[in-house]
């Protein structure tokens, strides 16, 4: 019999709508393989059997259709799930449970896809390796001895372990494109605004973009169709219609790309990529060259102060946004014996409830937003967001997309660059332009170095998602899909 | 050292910063209720709680009150402007930031007319912003109700999210020592501009509407002094006698060679005084910045544009025509503005009573009614259209004076209207003649010494059988009408 596991996100919709495999039956494997493999992986924070299970008997029933109907999926534990164990990996909110779903959660049950469970990240979203969870770090499945990306580590990890056919992600600097990228799976932030964020803790509220998690480009753009859309409840969320993505996906697979434009950004050569992964994007380059892609280089010259004015934003908004948990209310509190005063116990507790970088990053934050320094950091930092998002207007004056490497380097050993925070910064270069600009990306799969997954990167313009699904879909086509070793 | 001999030395400078909180039926960012007064924390949802992953999204309805409120008070409305988050950790503010406006505000550069002793004064206005209420915390097991000595603390979001519109006045020199004046008068006015838009209740004692008063001091010619800021200012009178107290509290200092600290005060409603609180200069550091989770606020100008042409009449516009229609002074007028009045006076007549009798019974037993019970003048008990129609009664004869007082009472007591009252009560005025002649031919019977005199002339000894007619009436006929039928009986008139 066919291990469902093994089966992408399409064909398993195809089979449970066709009554081939009931989705009990689809929800069942997953979860077998789950309880097999992830003492292994740590892919996952929560594993919600009995609601998966309801969900999928709810399809059975017929009382549930859809394109995705019945189609498991892994949540990142940064999303709220009504009644199921929400806590951004942080020890802050250890056993929190939502009473309300996010939006894309309940469009997740709208479509009758069962929710597996809730996946491992770097706490509060703050990091690219896992290694910043409270709950320990996730495994990649290509090399147990090495980081899975963050801060979806987790979600990716469990696509590419088969533990799901698919995950949500969120992205505020590369948080979905990055782990994509070195767990050889596809990762996609669709234009900001065009997934709502409510119920998403929030780390950096101008940059936080939930996505779609998955083995395939055309699964992806199945997920982005089920929980993009406009949200009354988000006021950032954008009131207009979805880019057909599902569509454009199916467009590219056909491997034509004649008249499209691809741009390379000038900055980002000689940037330090690992000579495999520049080896690789120059490889898929070609490839494209082959369908019918013509290539431009173009400049964008303020993409150098992408990472200092993202480190600037991120953290001052996130000191804002995590100033809620202080025990008051919900989660962890610490200290309060009867002696100590409301300001002891609040301090006391965020300084037992966050971890490192969430400390780091709030006190970055913090400084960068006081008195006398605004103007200088936070207020500096706005103006190049200004700059780096007339770059990207340029530039698509010029091509249809922009392209790169998704990540300077493929997955490293665990504890490699965590005694220096610049080097871990360093993992969502090429991500992070995109977020300040608010556009969507995508990183596929587009060849291994050294035994290990490189990401190819395509950047479109705000609202203009289904030009890079297209283009995905056409690489995917050229250069095939990836299989991990076995575990 | 008296306040006069204060201000012959010293020129004080005033500001005011006003928080008045919008009766929009929701919340500024959510769905939740604004009843007061509700069960605590039952109006409350996961954005007014703050939630993790919870977000706002703006009020329309709060917008709106609030580019009313900044055109009424003539101030320019902002083509595009943001929300800013104020951040400090307080545990009746949920998100531990406040969502407010900045350097942004809605509405800027107005100015408000008011008058005191026939004087007129331009208040400039410096902005009108909106921002979030918080909510209310209460420290229990200590003496004083504060956090110092509490066993713990309890907090009440019902109120977190209320919308509130904070109003900055430019600081206001050359007042002099009628200063405590000005002020009160300003807040008077206000008060009555955003009560005639209806987008408040502006009820000072239960909070939606509350005031700073910013006092400072300097030596003629010198440059402004240092400013206090005095809070929990929660009455028009207060407004008055906080500003007088702190001109007189600073002058001492002064005069003694002392500096004055930017601090906040709190106002002290028992004594009359200020009282320290934090210090300014070891405040937080707010750092404010945009608030990214909401859009900015673009006001279309054409809705502007109906929202200025659909303001109301201003008040001071209105209580002048008023004052004109019901043929009374500008003090008179004032004082029925400043007892919040005019509305129920303007209705009363409406429904059908004379303008002196609707001023007589709103100023009169009902003022002091609502001053008892510490309500204001609408909750007093009574309805313009309850109190047209005791006048009217009073009108027709069919009750005096003291009697109308008594159906008064029972109408605040919820007996019934004033027509209602009176028959159940039974307290209608004694005019059939037959019941009236045989009550003072029985007076005249009991006290025949007394009609004697009468019939002698002696027609002023009449006064003690008007009493006696009066008494056996218990007070329910007309004393004139009793006093002509006795003259009559004894032939004396």
């Amino acid at each position: 019999m066919t291990d469902l596991t093994r089966l992408n996100a399409a064909s398993l919709a195809d089979l449970i709508a066709t009554k081939q495999v009931s989705a009990v039956e689809v929800a069942t494997a997953h979860l077998d393989r789950i309880a097999a493999v992830d003492d292994r992986v740590h892919a996952f924070l929560h594993v919600s059997r009995a609601e998966a299970l309801a969900a999928a008997e709810r399809v059975d029933r017929g009382e549930v259709t859809g394109p995705l109907a019945g189609v498991p999926i892994a949540v990142k534990d940064v999303v709220a799930t009504e009644g199921i164990p929400t806590t951004a990996a942080s020890k802050i909110l250890e056993g929190w449970k939502p009473p309300y779903d996010a939006t894309i959660v309940a469009r997740l049950k709208a479509a009758g896809m069962p929710i597996l469970g809730k996946t491992n990240m770097d706490e509060f979203a703050m990091g690219s390796s896992t290694e910043y969870s409270a709950y320990g770090p996730t495994k990649n499945p290509w090399d147990l001895g090495r980081i899975p990306g963050g801060s979806g580590g987790g979600s990716s990890a469990a696509i590419a372990a088969y533990e799901a056919p698919l995950a949500i992600g969120t992205d505020t600097g590369g948080s979905i494109r990055q782990p994509g990228a070195v767990t050889g799976t596809v990762g996609a932030k669709p234009t900001y605004g065009g997934t709502s964020r409510y119920g998403l803790i929030a780390f950096s509220s101008s940059l936080d973009t939930p996505g779609p998690c998955a083995r395939t480009v055309e699964d992806a753009a199945l997920l982005h169709a089920v929980i993009a859309g406009h949200d009354p409840r988000d006021s950032t969320s954008i009131n207009q219609s979805v880019p057909d993505v599902v569509a454009a996906a199916r467009l590219g697979k056909n491997g034509d790309l004649t008249g499209v434009k691809l741009g390379i950004v000038k900055e980002f050569a000689g940037d330090g990529s690992e000579p495999g992964v520049t080896a690789a994007f120059r490889e898929s380059l070609d490839a494209l060259v082959k369908l019918g892609a013509e290539i431009v280089e173009v400049s964008c010259p303020h993409f150098e102060y992408a990472l200092p004015a993202y480190y600037l934003i991120a953290p001052s908004e996130a000191s804002s946004n995590l100033a809620r948990f202080d025990g008051v209310r919900y989660g962890l509190r610490t200290g309060d014996d009867g002696n100590r005063s409301l300001e002891e116990v609040m301090s006391l507790t965020r300084d037992e409830g966050f971890g490192p970088e969430v400390k780091r990053r709030i006190i970055l934050g913090t400084y960068a937003l006081s008195s006398g320094y605004y103007d200088a950091y936070y207020g500096q930092a706005q103006k190049v967001r200004t700059l780096i998002t007339r770059d990207f207007q340029s530039a698509f004056e010029q091509v249809d997309v922009l392209v790169s490497p998704t990540t300077p380097f493929t997955a490293f050993p665990f504890g490699s660059r965590t005694s220096d925070p610049y080097q871990m910064y360093l993992a969502d270069l090429f991500t992070i332009p995109t977020n300040l600009y608010g556009g969507p990306a995508i990183s596929v799969p587009c060849g291994l170095s050294e035994g290990l997954p490189v990401g190819f990167q395509i950047m479109a313009p705000t609202m203009a998602d289904d030009r890079m699904y297209r283009v995905a879909a056409a690489l995917e086509s050229a250069v095939g899909t990836l299989t991990p070793p076995a575990l | 050292m008296s306040y006069e001999d204060v201000l012959t030395r010293y020129e004080p400078v005033i500001g005011l910063e006003t928080h008045v909180e919008l009766g929009t039926k929701t919340k500024m960012f959510c769905g939740c209720k604004t009843d007061f007064g509700a069960e605590p924390n039952t109006q409350t949802c996961p954005v007014c709680l703050a939630l993790p992953g919870a977000l706002p999204v703006m009020n329309r309805a709060a917008i709106e009150a609030t580019i009313q409120i900044g055109l009424a008070l003539n101030c320019d409305i902002a083509e595009w402007c943001r929300m800013a988050r104020k951040n400090y950790f307080y545990p009746d503010m949920p998100k531990n930031f406040q969502t407010s406006q900045y350097d942004e505000p809605l509405c800027v550069e107005g100015y408000v007319d008011v008058t005191v002793d026939g004087k007129e004064y331009r208040i400039g206005i410096e902005r009108v912003h909106i921002e979030e209420d918080t909510g209310k915390t209460l420290h229990v097991g200590g003496a004083t109700g504060r956090i110092h000595g509490a066993t713990e603390s309890l907090v009440d979001y019902n109120r977190a999210g209320i919308p509130l519109v904070e109003i900055v006045t430019k600081p206001v020199p050359g007042l002099g020592a009628l200063a405590p004046e000005v002020a009160k008068a300003y807040v008077a006015e206000l008060r009555d501009i955003v009560r005639a838009l209806g987008v408040s209740d502006v009820r000072m004692e239960q909070g939606s509407m509350r005031c700073d008063v910013n006092t400072s001091l300097n030596l003629p010619g010198d440059d402004w002094g240092t400013r206090t800021e005095t809070k929990n200012v929660n009455s028009l009178r207060s407004v008055e006698r906080a500003v007088r107290s702190e001109i007189i509290r600073q002058a001492g200092i002064l005069d003694d060679g002392g500096k004055i600290f930017q601090e906040t005060r709190h106002f002290q409603e028992t004594t009359g005084d200020t009282r320290s609180g934090r210090s300014k200069e070891t405040a937080t550091d707010y750092r404010y910045f945009p608030e990214p989770d909401l859009v900015p606020i673009a006001a279309d100008p054409v809705w502007v544009t109906s929202l200025r042409e659909a303001l109301p009449e201003k008040p001071s516009v209105k209580r002048a025509r008023l004052r004109e229609e019901w043929g009374i002074s500008e003090s008179d007028m004032q004082s029925a503005a400043n007892a919040g009045a005019v509305e129920l006076i303007e209705e009363t007549i409406a429904a059908g009573a004379s303008p002196a009798g609707a001023r007589k019974w709103w100023l009169g037993e009902l003022a002091r009614r609502s001053n008892e019970l510490g309500v204001e003048l609408s909750e007093a008990g009574a309805t313009p259209v309850q109190v047209a129609e005791l006048q009217k009664l009073v009108d027709d004869g069919k009750l005096n004076d003291k009697l109308a007082r008594q159906v008064l009472e029972g109408v605040v007591a919820g007996e019934g209207d004033p027509a209602a009252v009176m028959a159940s009560r039974g307290l209608e005025v004694v005019n059939d003649t037959g019941a009236l002649t045989a009550a003072v031919d029985e007076a005249i019977a009991a006290n025949p010494d007394i009609a004697a005199k009468i019939r002698d002339g002696k027609v002023a000894a009449a006064g003690a059988l008007v009493g006696a007619v009066m008494k056996t009436t218990r007070g329910q006929a007309d004393a004139k009408t009793v006093r002509d039928l006795i003259l009559e009986r004894l032939g004396a008139s």
